[in-house]
């Protein structure tokens, strides 16, 4: 069971990494083009719009959880 | 052709990156405790790198256009967005960069510690380590040829090509230097791979949702240029936030 959750685990952190809610965004702005485009919509502004909402979202979120001592030190790769 | 330069450029730097991280652990094992059983390793990740591209390459191109656009765009949208977001937090000085030299140094003190346990005239640390290094760095990269190739004739042999080129010239650049590529500007790299990935994936996964791009292709180049501003944009912020909490503190 370990080794299994320790699979799950790698690929939720290779695919998703480490804020959930960039996933969601992108799962939401598909959809959402996906929706409005069926509906005979010209959407292909939403998705570059969505994405650039949901990047500065994150690094805002990130930044604002920011300690001063995660400002130094060996980061990770990626 | 727009299309294909982007695509070309981006695996080609994506697997540069992803494989100056991989030589550093190589060269660490390697100098510490040989060559043999270190490159084994590597070549041992390589070949199952290259045996995923293989096999999924060509199967995934099976399933309808649409499909497959909305999930190579949703793949590469999430990967150019991690990307993107760790290089803007570290350029902004929120998320420290990436010190080949200490990472070296650091795997070479591991190195020495560990045990020798030798099978089959192969030291297992140094192949594990290697084969690990080597494998979980080129994961990104096989998967961001496989997307490439599902989506466009011949993406998986054109991006598999830019893989395998950065690849022999960071082997190259390595055997050339034998130290760590201390001096490539990785966090530059990082920055446009991400902004690449996530150009491609917003142009996939709006096309597979059902919209219509201005000038089809030519869509790309304005894709770019919006994430870029808008990126750089991002870092000027966050940089104008730190300075403004730092000036508060003193």
């Amino acid at each position: 069971m370990s080794r299994l959750s320790a699979f799950a685990r790698f690929w939720y952190d290779f695919i998703v990494g480490d804020d959930w809610r960039v996933a969601a965004g992108v799962g939401v702005a598909i959809g959402l083009t996906a929706v409005l485009s069926s509906s005979g919509w010209s959407v292909w502004w939403l998705m570059p719009l969505a994405v650039v909402a949901t990047l500065f979202r994150s690094v805002w979120r990130a930044a604002r959880s920011a300690a001063p001592s995660s400002m130094s030190g060996r980061s990770d790769a990626t | 052709m727009t299309r294909d330069v982007f695509l070309f450029l981006s695996a080609f730097l994506a697997s540069a990156v992803e494989m100056v991280e991989a030589l550093t652990i190589v060269l660490a094992v390697g100098v510490t405790r040989g060559w043999r059983s270190a490159l084994t390793g590597a070549g041992a990740a390589l070949l199952a790198l290259a045996a995923l591209v293989g096999l999924l390459g060509p199967s995934i191109s099976r399933v309808p256009i649409d499909t497959l656009r909305v999930v190579v765009g949703a793949l590469l949208l999430v990967f150019g967005l991690q990307w993107l977001r760790k290089a803007i937090l570290r350029a902004s000085g929120y998320k420290p960069l990436h010190d080949e030299d200490e990472a070296y140094a650091e795997e070479r003190e591991k190195a020495r510690g560990a045990s020798r346990d030798v099978r089959a005239g192969v030291d297992w640390y140094s192949f594990t380590v290697t084969f690990k290094g080597v494998f979980l760095e080129g994961l990104e990269v096989a998967f961001i040829v496989i997307t490439f190739g599902a989506a466009r004739t011949h993406g998986v042999a054109l991006a598999a090509a830019a893989a395998a080129l950065a690849l022999l010239v960071v082997v190259v650049a390595g055997v050339l230097v034998h130290a760590p590529l201390s001096r490539v500007p990785e966090n530059a790299l990082k920055f446009t791979v991400g902004l690449l990935l996530t150009t491609f994936g917003t142009f996939w996964a709006a096309e597979g949702a059902g919209a219509s791009w201005p000038g089809d292709e030519a869509a790309l180049p304005a894709i770019l240029a919006f994430l870029g501003l808008a990126s750089f944009g991002a870092v000027r912020a966050l940089h104008d936030r730190r300075d403004a909490l730092a000036g508060g503190r003193a």
